[in-house]
């Protein structure tokens, strides 16, 4: 609790804060909506925002609003889901590489190092458009886990390769305790907050392409994300009919989005090197 | 110099081939899907009857066309020997105008559009944060500082998306999309060459201005803590002029990690221009993709994918073969 009050201090925090805040509290919503966002005709069509629709209706007579709380919703649990297994697997490497050293190091960094410099976006839609039809929001966040851990797994490499050099290390070694243990109990308290702070940096990464794999139309478009309900807009022209609440509701919403991460994962990224926080401190001091 | 910096980088360039090929290969045989029946399904869809016997044929010949032919390995090897033949077999969508001609055609399109937005954006992104992280106690460098950290954190596709409304929709200043007006042979006059610049003018306002936010915040970070260092505050209180600090000390040390930073987000940087090009539907690489992608063609999404992680990382390769050159640490070593 004490650690969200210091962040809190940091006037970015605050902001990128109360608009996640916000952003989730619609995504909570969609569970008391009246309409099932996968049927079409529910509320008439094309109609501007009103007392009755907050953000209007659309071409297929879904009520906008709702529609946006469902995607919110869908959109971040396949952000969780990718963010968090990628996590999985750039511990495991950044570990085994930074602990292990050597040629092991060698090898997996430059696998590593592969994955970071690839043009992932032509990769993922050669998987996507093979696997088109049956792509399950689940599904997807597996496959952008599978390509979104290479620059994590570096920091934590790095990380370690630090900590093993210090003296715990060779106490703890000495004193006789387990490979297993000596990176559980001693190493995890330091890796923890880095994979914090990238979680909401890869988070971001994986509602970006999202959109942009929504938008190639290589995801199902029956699920409402933010990217599907950019992809119907667009493919409605909603811009030339001049229904603009339509096309515009997912666009802004993800711009909110991606900056309130980016500002909270640069902020707690700045909170976790102690440079900048003893320069923080000395500001509120000052 | 030649063994210690040359080899591994080689080696690394080999290395990224290698992995991303292979990815290139096995992956789509992982997925459940088999690209020769859904090519088939979709003949049959438009209605063309065909008799088992012709459906058997098709699957052998398609199998051939696709390399799938022989066991999982011998695939493999087939198919790195067609890479290096540059042979990726006919379109499927303009049969039969083979992959490889059709990449060629629109590649000068991404090729101009990726350099010199990369450039420009390298280039202002340095000196704006190189004098933004120079003063970083002033007002105006912090104000600077939020507008970049606002536009950042933008998707490549949204921005490209806000861009091309507010200017080609709302305001009408440019063209909707395209390479060139329509009907108009190349020619090198003057007004060919201002169209082209009109219509190349908002993919790469939208490209730069993006990379120029991801510049501008990391040189800002790094002469900001450059500017902190003992030489600089030495070369301060011996009186040595601003303006000389700045560009010779502090500047110019700032720009090797910013060398490295460039070779790493070059995938990233190439991504968001084919995104770019498919919102103006500007004629390069993306837009080849994406009919490829409308139109099921495998054959042109996998060259596409290939030819694209061989194109990057020599990219990347070139930019750390010039590193040498900024750096005399590395010359001299």
């Amino acid at each position: 609790m004490s650690v969200l009050k210091d962040l809190l201090r940091d006037g970015k925090f605050r902001l990128g804060f109360i608009i996640i805040c916000i952003i989730l509290f619609l995504g909570i919503l969609s569970f008391f909506s009246p309409y099932d966002p996968t049927r079409w005709n529910v509320v008439p069509r094309d109609l501007p925002p009103s007392l009755q629709h907050i953000l209007g209706t659309n071409s297929q007579g879904q009520d906008v609003f709702w529609q946006l709380t469902f995607a919110i919703r869908n959109s971040l649990t396949i952000a969780i889901i990718a963010a968090s297994f990628s996590r999985i697997i750039a511990i495991i490497v950044g570990l085994i590489a930074g602990y292990r050293g050597g040629r092991v190091d060698r090898v997996l960094m430059g696998i590593n190092d592969s994955f970071l410099v690839l043009p992932l976006l032509p990769i993922l839609i050669l998987i996507s458009s093979l696997i088109k039809g049956r792509l399950s929001f689940v599904t997807l966040g597996l496959i952008l886990s599978a390509f979104g851990w290479s620059w994590d797994a570096r920091v934590i490499r790095s990380q370690i390769l630090s900590l093993r050099e210090r003296d715990f290390t060779y106490t703890a070694i000495l004193s006789g305790s387990k490979t297993m243990s000596l990176v559980f109990k001693e190493y995890f308290p330091f890796v923890i907050p880095i994979v914090f702070s990238t979680l909401i940096n890869n988070m971001s990464w994986a509602i970006g392409m999202e959109i942009t794999l929504a938008i190639l139309g290589l995801t199902n478009l029956e699920i409402p994300t933010l990217g599907t309900m950019l992809q119907w807009a667009l493919s409605y022209q909603a811009m030339l009919l001049g229904l603009w609440w339509w096309l515009f509701t997912p666009v802004i919403t993800s711009v909110f989005l991606f900056v309130s991460l980016y500002l909270l994962s640069v902020s707690i990224s700045e909170y976790l090197d102690p440079r900048t926080r003893i320069q923080r401190i000395r500001v509120i001091k000052e | 110099m030649l063994r210690r910096y040359l080899i591994p980088r080689f080696l690394q360039y080999l290395l990224v081939i290698f992995v991303g090929v292979t990815i290139v290969f096995f992956v789509p045989r992982l997925t459940p899907v088999d690209p020769v029946q859904q090519m088939i399904s979709t003949i049959m869809k438009m209605g063309t009857y065909l008799d088992p016997k012709a459906v058997e044929q098709m699957t052998e010949s398609l199998k051939e066309l696709y390399g799938l032919k022989g066991s999982l390995f011998e695939q493999y090897l087939a198919f790195w020997q067609r890479l290096f033949k540059g042979d990726f077999g006919p379109s499927l969508f303009r049969f039969p105008i083979p992959v490889i001609k059709l990449i060629g055609d629109s590649l000068p399109w991404t090729v101009g559009l990726l350099t010199v937005s990369t450039f420009l954006s390298w280039i202002i992104g340095n000196i704006l944060g190189g004098i933004v992280g120079f003063y970083y106690e002033k007002r105006w460098a912090r104000v600077i500082e939020s507008i970049a950290m606002f536009i950042r954190p933008i998707p490549y596709y949204v921005f490209a998306l806000i861009i091309l409304v507010v200017f080609a929709y709302l305001l009408k200043w440019f063209p909707l999309g395209g390479g060139m007006p329509i009907g108009v042979r190349p020619s090198f006059s003057i007004t060919f060459i201002l169209e082209l610049f009109r219509y190349a003018f908002l993919p790469l306002l939208s490209m730069v201005v993006l990379g120029v936010a991801v510049t501008l915040q990391t040189m800002r970070l790094i002469v900001s803590n450059i500017v902190k260092e003992d030489f600089v505050v030495y070369a301060r209180a011996g009186g040595v002029k601003k303006r000389l600090i700045a560009f010779k000390y502090v500047i110019r040390n700032a720009m090797l990690p910013q060398v490295t930073n460039l070779a790493l987000s070059m995938g990233q940087i190439f991504s968001g221009a084919l995104i770019t090009e498919i919102v103006f539907s500007y004629p390069g690489m993306g837009t080849l993709l994406y009919n490829a992608i409308a139109t099921g063609d495998f054959n042109l999404i996998m060259g596409i994918a290939t030819l694209s992680i061989i194109g990057i990382s020599t990219f990347i390769l070139f930019i750390d073969l010039l590193y040498p050159l900024f750096d005399p640490r590395v010359r001299y070593r």
